[in-house]
This record gives structure tokens, sequence and C-alpha cells, in this order.
């Protein structure tokens, strides 16, 4: 088996991950060596998919805006659950982090006087949501994956999938690798490593998210015995077309876009009188399921789904061109909507995990509220700083992801400088951990079994599962009954069965192995999601419909255990606002 | 699955993707030649699907691996045409799978992996190369005073008609159609193609950009940007509409210009 050795590995591509590692290249001036992996070509991570913009608060003298009011706004949108102090450092550090962007040669959109151009976005009392046309994801990242290449100590790994973690004495070693290409099993030992494997929302079946988004990091770090933070909280969109679940940015809305249903009204009236159809998410998703719920909406034929539209028309073809000329192209490719022309059907989409590894105000990992796992960092929606706590603002993901990027991939590269090389041993009890997983993957995956489940229709009943009894809405009875269906199918995927026996981009494999982490995190969602007997941001109980402060404000950890989740509750960090009612 | 739900979640959840009440479906057949890296040679695997209105090539293909097929082996990830993942040969064309509709298709689809890439498995291609030749060109924005780029106090300030000059050309998600409709590509391995020429120009056309001389050095060749011959595949077929023999003809005017 082969084993290679960094002084800093950083599992994932997408903007966290690519944003520290060209961090830990500049910090290190070139003396440490530094593996970058991704399950994907790198600069394929879902991060491009990101449409509407980045939040900074870059012209205050100009705009009136300040730290203070993205700083607000950021823990109103939480529904008071975000960490204080985090929130604080991350809004301070948001406008370096789009002038460093800048310089390394993002197209921004632009102002007529040449600086960058800033738009309107849900939650936010003011425009403050830089922007690169509506692909701006993509445009971060191909500059980020770009820029990367400068350095020659950083190695890129391409399909390149982990899938376990090693961990001894708690301290992170690192991990084992599956190459796809080859198909062989590798060891990547690390003095220090760094987290951005992005979200999970593919947990869901109606979703936004690529689909190699499966939660990978957080399973991985949940069985090596770190907790998972606050994974109850997952963001509904408000607008994914329906019927294929795809994003439309809500720039569309910032843009001046309607909400309005079957009776022509702008039902957004109703819910959020002042904020209108630019409310946060977690307010216009339920809306949009109300209306449909009473009779509002419309109902998809093919899908069986319900509706609502999203005009855009009034903005003119003008405006539309250029600034959501992608929606306009994914709307006539996918839907054979033309929005210049005529309104788009949406529905509430799974999106965003607000949750994810344990860990403080910098992005260091912890085991629990006082101690930490001395070289792991986690950065970008793979981590709960908590930045977002019950739920995130639009735009202020990819600030985050590049906040925390360069945070942990400063603090990860100094680890690393002064680490001794001793600890790229590969100890006895580490070589069985990994024998354990060679097994794990090439016996116990490949094996063939003559009642062998399908993970294909494990992953199908999973999907129905989550987008039925954990969607916008949730109560005891459907949270008991998804949580007996999960249980159930982690059961059966004892027993699946890998059909491909090729070893080279054995597709078959790759998304068996995914499908044991989204049922790993699909069980913390629904067990997190069950103790929680209140209705905060994202998560909504129909039988505890109010944000209950009292017992409630505090942050879910789940820990691993055989019999499934073990939870406990560390305090929400209160700085300077305290918590009230959260009106729009 | 259970029907039996808390009645008001059920009331709630007016049904899932997968209830489909009245789908308007189509039989189609698939006919994918695969490779196979045992063998070293290519197959036929020949399907019949049934996809509805709105489905992609890439949702038939998805299909087919759920539900008749799951050694297929494609490459996918955002199905929203901005990863770049899914290029492959459509009816003889390159073309993203999951930007285009299936049922417009007709009846028949054939599907090849990308060409004038080495084949792994099935549809999946080593694009390799492709990256390597990106690198060489220095794809990235050069500044004479690094650490002053490293340090931002300011932003570069760009008028958005300086954004015009390079703006089209950023918008390349390097899927590879280009390399594969591209003749020169096809005859000669060396010659570093559209896509790879195109970011050459990118970075130099950006106005913060003070690198270009070094990336026209490295391309004026004829494994560079005289080896184009402006056949115009490439932009006939980019799924972007980035038109990358439009960036060739402007790369080879400022070479050209330079030397004068
Ligand atoms: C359609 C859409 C639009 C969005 N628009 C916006 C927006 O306008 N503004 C905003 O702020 N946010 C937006 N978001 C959210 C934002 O895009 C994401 O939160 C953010 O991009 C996450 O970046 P990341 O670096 O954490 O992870 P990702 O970009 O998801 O990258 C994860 C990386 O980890 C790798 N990886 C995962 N598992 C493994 C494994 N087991 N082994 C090896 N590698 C692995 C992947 O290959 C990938 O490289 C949007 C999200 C969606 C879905
Ligand atoms: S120029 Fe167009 S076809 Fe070529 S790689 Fe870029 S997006 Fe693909
Ligand atoms: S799957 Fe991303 S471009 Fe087609």
């Amino acid at each position: 088996m082969e084993i290679l050795r960094y002084d800093l590995v950083i599992l994932g591509s997408g903007l966290a991950g690519l944003r520290a590692g060209i961090q830990a290249a500049l910090t290190s001036k070139g003396k440490i060596r530094i593996a970058v992996l991704s399950k994907i070509h790198a600069m394929r991570s879902h991060s491009v998919a990101a449409e509407g913009g980045i939040a900074g608060v870059l012209y205050p003298e100009v705009t009136g805006d300040s730290f203070d009011a993205h700083a607000y706004d950021t823990i109103k949108g939480s529904d008071f659950l975000a960490d204080q102090d985090a929130v604080e450092l991350f809004v301070k550090l948001a406008p370096e982090e789009l002038r460093f962007l800048d310089h390394l040669g993002v197209p921004w959109s632009r102002t007529p006087d040449g600086r960058i151009a800033q738009r309107l976005f849900g939650g936010m009392s003011i425009p403050r949501t830089a922007f690169a046309a509506d692909k701006t994801g993509f445009f971060i990242m191909s500059t980020l994956y770009d820029n990367i290449l400068r350095f020659d100590n950083v190695d890129i790994y391409h399909d390149h999938m982990a899938t376990s973690f090693l961990m001894e004495n708690g301290v992170f070693k690192g991990f084992t690798v599956l190459d796809l290409k080859e198909g062989t099993l590798k060891v990547f030992l690390a003095k220090a490593a760094i987290i951005a494997s992005g979200g999970a929302a593919r947990i869901y079946g109606f979703t936004t998210v690529s689909y190699a988004v499966t939660g990978d990091g957080a399973a991985m770090a949940y069985r090596a015995g770190i907790p998972v933070k606050d994974m109850e909280f997952i963001q509904f969109h408000p607008t994914g077309v329906v019927p294929a679940g795809v994003l439309i940015t809500e720039a569309a809305r910032g843009e001046g876009g309607y909400l309005i249903n079957k009776d022509g009204e702008r039902f957004m009236a109703r819910y959020a009188p002042q904020r209108m159809e630019v409310a946060p998410r977690d307010i216009v998703a339920r809306a949009i399921i109300r209306e449909i719920m009473e009779g509002r909406g419309f109902i998809h034929e093919e899908s069986g789904l319900g509706y609502v539209y999203l005009d855009l028309r009034h903005l003119g073809e003008e405006k539309i061109n250029t600034r959501l000329p992608f929606i306009r192209e994914l709307a006539k490719k996918l839907v054979n909507v033309d929005p210049v022309y005529e309104p788009i059907p949406v529905r509430p989409t799974a999106h965003y995990t607000m949750g994810g590894i344990h860990t403080d105000t910098y992005g260091h990992v912890m085991f629990d509220a006082k101690n930490y796992v001395p070289n792991l960092w986690a950065a970008g929606e793979a981590a709960a700083v908590s930045i977002h706590g019950a739920n995130r603002l639009g735009s202020n993901s990819l600030a985050e992801c590049s906040v925390y990027g360069r945070l942990t991939g400063e603090a990860a590269a100094k680890y690393a400088l002064e680490a001794s090389s001793s600890m790229l041993e590969l100890s006895s009890s580490l070589e069985e951990a990994v024998k354990r997983e060679e097994k794990r993957i090439f016996d116990e995956l490949f094996k063939t079994e003559t009642n062998a489940e399908d993970p294909y229709q494990i992953r199908g009943e999973l999907w129905r599962t989550m987008d039925t009894y954990v969607y916008v809405f949730r109560d005891e009875k459907g949270l008991m009954e998804a949580g007996r269906i999960i249980r159930d199918l982690k059961n059966k995927y004892k027993r699946i069965r890998v059909d491909d026996r090729s070893r080279k981009y054995n597709m078959n494999l790759r998304e068996a192995i995914e499908l044991g982490n989204m049922l790993d995190v699909a069980e913390i969602v629904i067990v997190s999601a069950l103790a929680r007997t209140e209705s905060r941001g994202a998560h909504y109980r129909l039988d505890y419909p109010k944000r209950d402060d009292v017992n409630w404000l505090k942050h879910t950890l789940a820990y691993y255990t055989p019999e499934g989740p073990r939870l406990d509750y560390i305090p929400v960090r209160i700085t300077r606002w305290k918590p009230e009612e959260r009106k729009y | 699955m259970s029907e039996k739900t808390s009645g008001a979640v059920s009331k709630l959840q007016l049904s899932t993707p997968e209830i489909s009440p009245k789908t308007v479906s189509k039989l189609i057949t698939l006919k994918v030649k695969r490779y196979d890296p045992d063998a070293g040679r290519y197959k036929l695997s020949i399907y019949r699907i049934s996809v509805t209105r709105f489905d992609t090539v890439l949702d038939a293909l998805l299909k087919v691996v759920r539900d008749q097929d799951h050694t297929l082996s494609v490459r996918y990830s955002c199905r929203m045409g901005i990863c770049g993942s899914c290029a492959m040969m459509i009816n003889g064309v390159p073309r993203l799978a999951c930007m285009t509709n299936a049922i417009s298709l007709g009846d028949v689809i054939e599907i090849e992996p990308l060409k004038n890439f080495p084949p792994v498995k099935d549809l999946f291609v080593d694009m390799d190369q492709m990256f390597r030749k990106h690198r060489s060109v220095k794809p990235w924005l050069i500044r004479r005073d690094e650490e002053e780029q490293f340090t931002a106090k300011k932003e570069y300030l760009q008028k958005p008609e300086e954004v015009d000059a390079y703006r089209l050309f950023s918008t390349c998600i390097k899927c590879g159609a280009c390399m594969a409709a591209c003749p020169t590509v096809a005859s000669n391995p060396d010659f570093l193609g559209p896509m790879v020429l195109a970011q050459a120009y990118r970075w130099s056309a950006d106005s913060r950009d003070e690198g270009a001389h070094i990336r026209f050095d490295i391309v004026d060749n004829p494994n560079g940007v005289f080896g184009c011959h402006f056949a115009g595949a490439c932009s006939a077929v980019c799924p972007k509409n980035s038109d990358p023999a439009l960036a060739i003809q402007l790369l080879r005017k400022s070479i050209l210009r330079g030397k004068r």
C-alpha cells in the first residue's frame, strides 16, 4: 500500500479548501509540502454552483454600512444561535477577503467608476453582497484554482476520495484515501489537516447541491469520535426550479423579483410586510409552503409537486441579461421557460448545511467545550463555527469559506512548520486501522451476497424520507417515522452489493461509500431535530412552533455510539446582541 | 415507505419528487460506446429507457445507472452546466450531457467518451494533459510586486469596459468540448488547444495583470497560437459561448503587434 507524507493535508478543493491552500502556501513561504485532496477534479467542486454573491462591508464611507450592521443582520438572521464573537471576527475579515480575491483576478461586476458593485440580499439591511454576474461562486472558484497553480509546494490530488480519518490518542494522523482513477487505497499522513469537504444537502432528493455534496467530512469526523454540531439546521432555499430542484439565486429577488401565488398576489405581504421577498430564507420558504398547503399554489403536472411563481418579467430583458444571465439560461434549458416573458415555477429546496464539524471561533476542531484536536481544523460548509446559527443569510457562506479558509490555512501552516516529523510515523495500531478500512471497502462492499441490497434503492428511500418528514415543517411523529426508516436502511446498507467489479473509476463503489456517509449524517439530522422541541431559524416544529430561549439557546453536539447518535449541548456565546423577537 | 404519517406533516408535504401522477414520458434508445480498461477496447451497450419532457441526457444516463446497469461510469457533479464534468460526444458533437434535453434528440441517442482525450473507463476520459497544458501558460494574475498583491489594502479599480475586455473568456468551465472539436488537437497532441490559449489570453487581457509578455513568450510558437488554423469548431461547440476562437485571434494579434 502506498503511503504519502505531507506537512499539511487539506481535504476538499472548494472555495474553503483552495483559499486555505493558498494561505498555507503564502504563510509557509514554500517551506512545507501541502496536499489538496478532492474526490472529483478540483475545479469541479460544488462551490462553482454558487450564484448570487459574497457579503462584506466594502465602502462604509459611501454606503453608511458598518461591521456592526453586518454582524447584527447575521445574528438576527441566525435566530440568535450564532456565536457572536465568531460573527464579529468574520465581518471584520470579510472585506479583506473580497480585496484579496480581487488581487487574484476575480471578474467582479463593477460600478462605473471601477469599484466592486454590491447588491441586496435576503436578511441584509443594505446592499453589501459583491457579485460577478450571477456566477459568483464559479468565478471565485476558477480564480482560486488558477492561482493555486502558481505554488510549487502544493500538490493537488484529483479524484482522490478520503474514506476515513486516522486518529491516535486524540491526535489527527491522516486519511485513508481511495484513488478513484486506479482503484487503490492509499494512506495520507499529515502533521496537520484542514477539513473543507463541504455540506451534506444531498441527503435530500429535491436539492440545489451537486451530487458530490454527501457529507463525507462530517460522517468521517463523527465516526472518529469528533462531535458534529447543530445538524438539525438544514436550509431550504425558497426558490428551487420545479421539477429539477436547481437553484434560482436569491439575487433574482434582490434585484426586484416577485413571488406570486395562484391568485396573482404578492403573498409575502402577509408574512414579512417590510422585507417582502427579501426576508430571510427560512421565513420565505415557510411562506411558500403555507401558500401551497392552503391551496393558493399550483400543482406541477408531471411531478405532482406544489409550487408558486417567481416573476422577473417586470425587471426587463436588459437587467435580466446583465444581472441574471445564468438564471435565464438555466430556466430556458431546464424547464423551457424564458423569464423575460414567463414566470418561473419554484418551491423550497434543500440547500445548505448550517451544522457541521464542531470548531472554536477560529475553526480549530474540538472534542467538546474545552478539548482540542491539536492539529485539526475545519472550514467552509463542513464546519460549524458557528457563524450561521439556525439560519444562514445568503452570500455569507462564500464569505465564510474565504475568511475561514484563510484563518485555518494560516494556523495549520504555522502548526506544521513547528511540528516534528515523528508525527508522520505509522504505528502498528494505525496500520491495523488501515487494514480494517481496506477490508471494509474491498471485501465487505464488494462481496457477492445472494440477497444483497441495491444501494440506489436505499438512496431513493433515503431521499423520499428526508423530503417528506425532515423538510421545511417537522413534527414528532414524522421525525420518529424518519428515524425508524433510516435505521432500517442502515441495516440494509450492511448487506449492499457493488455490481461493478472493476477498479478504475468505479462510480458504483464511490456512490456506495457516499451512501454510507449520507445515512450516518441523515440519522444525526433526524435525532438532533427530534430532540430540539422548539422552532428556531430553519428548524420549524409544528408541535413546538415557538422559539424557546430558556431551554434551547444552545448548540447541539452529536457523538457517535454504535447504537446511534448521543447528544450533548454547549452554550451559545453572546457578546453584544441580546436575543429578541425576529420580525421582518 | 409507510403511508401512515402524522396528519400535519403529510398534509403539508404535498408530494415528493418521486410521486409522478401524470408523467409525460417516452421510451428512447441510448447507444453508449464505452471503454473497457481491462480489455483495452471499446464496447457498445444499448439501453431502452423512459424519459420525461425535461430530462436531460445526463438524467437519462443516471436512470440507466440506477435501474439497469450499475457498472456504467459517468463523470458528473453539478447537473447545472457549471462544473464542466459531463462533456461527452452526443450524436457526434461534444456537449454537456446535463444541459442537453433528451427527448428533443429523437428516438436514438448515441453517446461516446469525449474525443481527443485518452479514455479511462466507460465515459471517463483522462484530462490530466489538458490541465498540465493549462498550467503551463501561467493562468493566474501576475504582478511585479507580489508582496503588495497578497496583502491587499484596496481593490484594483477596474472599469466595466475593462472587465468587458476579458469577461467573455473568464466564463470558460474547462469542460474540454472545444479540445474535442479541434482538428489541430486531433492531429497534434502537443498543440496547446483552444481552451488553454483562450485562458492565456484571458489573463493577459486583464487590466490588473502585468504578465502578458511572459505568457506571449510561452504561446508564440507552432504548438501555441500559431498552430491554430482558425477552423472555428471550438467556438461552435462551446456550451458557454465563451468563444475561444475569438480569444485566439486576439491573442495572435496582440503578439504580432508586440513584434512590430
Ligand atoms: C446552487 C447554490 C448556490 C449558492 N449560492 C451562494 C451564494 O450566492 N452565496 C453564498 O455565500 N453561498 C452560496 N451557496 C453556498 C455555497 O456555495 C457553499 O456553501 C460553499 O460553496 C461551500 O464551499 P466549501 O468549500 O465548503 O465546499 P465545496 O465547494 O462543496 O467543496 C467540497 C470539496 O470537498 C471535496 N470532498 C468532499 N468529500 C470528499 C472526500 N470524501 N474525499 C475527498 N474530497 C472530498 C469535494 O471534492 C470538494 O472539492 C450556494 C450553494 C448552492 C448549492
Ligand atoms: S472554451 Fe468553452 S468548450 Fe472550451 S473548455 Fe471552455 S467552456 Fe468548454
Ligand atoms: S454535471 Fe456539471 S457541467 Fe454537467
